[in-house]
């Protein structure tokens, strides 16, 4: 017999059986759905972790001088958290000893940041993040001014009440105005808002929209951080190379500066993308160490429900065994035709596993902020692995199949 | 005319827990080619035993068993599965027809084993029912087909390999008395044509279509004689 001949002959069984042949494949169909649709929604949170949580938090080849880490995710210990707050903080002398010693090409910004509320004729807007920083803080950012225009370094040094808001911020508190030459209140002082930044978006549904950036010189810099000092020193450098060596650089510098000994560690931190995405990195890690076993079970369990399905339909239709040895099907006839109905069968609940997944991981992108990336080696997987669960659950019937006495198996009813 | 069949001694026993049962006791017989031979014998006679091992469906406990020039009572099940596919095609009481296959494909089953390609296949299928006047009924399944149609079908799908014998096991035992006459008849034209056909049979009018009647009784050959029809 050919093999093609074997497929032919399963189709047409199982599409004369298609709810029985639906539910037989079920395990399998789970156990798919769950490989795609789990590698999909990780993947794509993977990419929206890298590409909108750290790039967005920090910034691509861009690193942060801190005190201490200020994306924490999971628990930290009390020593740790102790540690951290007896460091010393950066301070002005910190950012300029640092900038004016860098031999890498970088571009700098001092930051300093907190909450506040933002007041316009009697509106209010809470909850916005206002930043003190430098004029090079726009470039960094890769803000783009869709109004008006950014500060520059001589509104720095002179530390004008000039301020760049965020597009929700604009929309909210200055409705239907040009916002551009309005002037706003932050802890009682004026603000002239001379730009507004091009809309961001969100990151986990939260809106990155509902900002303000000044000069870090500004009257108003006491309201977010103490005189002098600063919560971050941002470096922004070309590429990935050149940001590990100024990041490199400023750590000598730093322990220098802050005379610690060898044996010593930091008493300073690097925020980078990277290490923004430690946490998740583990999260996901995780996920695909689990995955394999969750796919294991529900494929294990598939394998068995195909397997009583055919050593049922093995027992149905032992006259049609019967038949087929008496008009000359050798063993291996009986057994491939068993062996490939089983794993037509299991290929095709893989199949439409594969389609499920896509749906589900479809519906998480639809329903979520969340990105499906569909991985194509998640779908070949699936299906080698449906076919193969699929013959190894069809063997044994398929065996049994094969050694029927024509004689008995043509009696049969 | 030469010899398709030859039977030497043949026995076939069965066990039964502790006890032996002897089905055929010594059977020695000759079937010449174009012959169309009655096996006939009441039940426990050993026709059933009989027409197994004829089909190559069984093999016997002693004895040899010539067909059509080799000896296949002490061949491996996949070589006898070659030897039912190339040489006996099977007749059936009940029909045993694929109930999800249509006529066609109820046919071209021993093709697929015989591994003739899909094209030469359905050429070939198709002509075995025209053949048996089932031209018209190619895409028909078994449960839209009368009694006599499915037989015929089961006919066709017999003749399609062009075996050296045809074996019937009660082809009118399912069938009234006018469609009967109706297989009787294509079996006759098969005959008429050259055809080697064998019937088992426990009808003596059914068997009286046949030219030669064998009758078993205990395992044993009680009489081998021509029939009245053979004689007219």
């Amino acid at each position: 017999m050919r093999p093609l001949e074997a497929v032919r002959m399963a189709l047409r069984t199982i599409r004369a059986q298609k709810l029985k042949s639906f539910f037989s494949l079920i395990g399998v169909l789970i156990g798919v759905t769950f490989l795609i649709a789990v590698v999909s929604i990780v993947q794509g949170m993977n990419r929206y972790m890298v590409e909108r949580f750290a790039n967005t938090l920090v910034g691509a080849n861009t690193f942060e001088l801190r005190q201490r880490p200020s994306i924490t995710t999971g628990e930290v210990s009390d020593s740790v958290e102790l540690e951290w707050r007896r460091r010393p903080r950066i301070s002005y002398a910190d950012a300029d000893y640092v900038r004016a010693r860098l031999t890498t090409p970088a571009t700098f910004a001092k930051f300093c940041e907190d909450r506040v509320s933002v007041h316009y004729e009697g509106k209010v807007a809470k909850d916005i993040f206002l930043a003190g920083t430098d004029a090079d803080y726009f470039a960094i950012r890769n803000y783009e001014i869709t109004a008006g225009r950014a500060f520059t370094e001589q509104e720095v040094q002179t530390a004008q009440p000039v301020l760049v808001i965020g597009s929700e911020l604009a929309e909210k508190l200055l409705p239907n105005v040009d916002p551009v030459g309005k002037t706003v209140q932050i802890g009682g002082l004026p603000y002239r808002v001379i730009g507004v930044v091009a809309k961001q978006g969100t990151l986990f549904g939260l809106s990155l929209d509902k900002f303000a950036v000044m000069p870090f010189s500004a009257q108003g810099r006491r309201l977010i951080c103490p005189i002098n000092i600063l919560d971050a020193l941002i470096v922004r450098t070309d590429n990935p190379t050149t940001m590990q060596r100024a990041m490199d650089e400023t750590e000598a510098l730093m322990r220098a500066r802050r005379g610690l000994k060898p044996w010593q560690p930091n008493n300073f931190h690097f925020e980078t993308a990277e290490g923004a995405l430690g946490t998740w990195k583990k999260i996901s890690r995780i996920l695909f160490l689990a995955l394999p076993g969750l796919v294991a079970i529900s494929l294990v369990v598939g394998g068995i429900v195909i397997m009583n399905i055919m050593l049922m339909a093995v027992s149905e239709r032992t006259r049609e065994i019967g038949i087929r040895k008496a008009l000359g099907a050798r063993r291996r006839d009986i057994l491939a035709q068993f062996v490939v109905e089983s794993a037509t069968l299991s290929g095709a609940g893989a199949l439409l596993g594969i389609g499920f997944g896509l749906g589900l991981a479809f519906v998480v992108k639809a329903v979520t902020p969340l990105p499906a990336a569909v991985a194509p080696w998640s779908m070949l997987v699936g299906v080698a692995l449906g076919v193969s669960v699929g013959i190894a659950a069809g063997v044994y019937p398929a065996t049994r199949a094969s050694r029927l006495d024509p004689i008995v198996a043509l009696r049969a009813e | 005319m030469s010899t398709i069949i030859r039977i030497l001694d043949l026995a076939r026993e069965y066990r039964m827990g502790d006890e032996r049962i002897y089905a055929l006791r010594g059977v020695t017989l000759d079937i010449r080619r174009n012959e169309y031979v009655a096996i006939m014998g009441p039940s426990g006679s050993g026709k059933s035993t009989m027409m197994n091992l004829l089909g190559c469906l069984d093999t016997p406990t002693a004895g040899e068993y010539w067909l059509n020039g080799e000896e296949v009572s002490r061949l491996s099940d996949d070589a006898l599965a070659r030897v039912r596919n190339r040489e006996i095609g099977f007749v059936f009481q009940t029909f045993n027809l694929l109930p999800r296959a249509t006529a066609l494909q109820n046919v071209e089953l021993p093709l697929v084993y015989a591994g003739v390609r899909a094209r030469d296949r359905r050429d070939r299928a198709v002509a075995a029912l025209e053949r048996v006047g089932l031209g018209h009924r190619l895409e028909h399944r078994p449960n839209e087909l009368s009694g006599g149609q499915r037989q015929r079908v089961a006919i066709a799908r017999a003749l399609v390999n062009q075996p050296s014998i045809l074996l019937a096991d009660e082809p009118t035992g399912n069938l009234d008395s006018v469609t009967s006459e109706e297989i009787m008849r294509v079996f006759a034209d098969l005959h008429a044509a050259g055809q080697t056909v064998i019937m088992v049979t426990h009808e003596s009018d059914i068997a009286a279509h046949a030219e030669r009647a064998v009758v078993l009784r205990d395992g044993r050959v009680e009489s081998d004689r021509l029939t009245r029809g053979a004689a007219a």
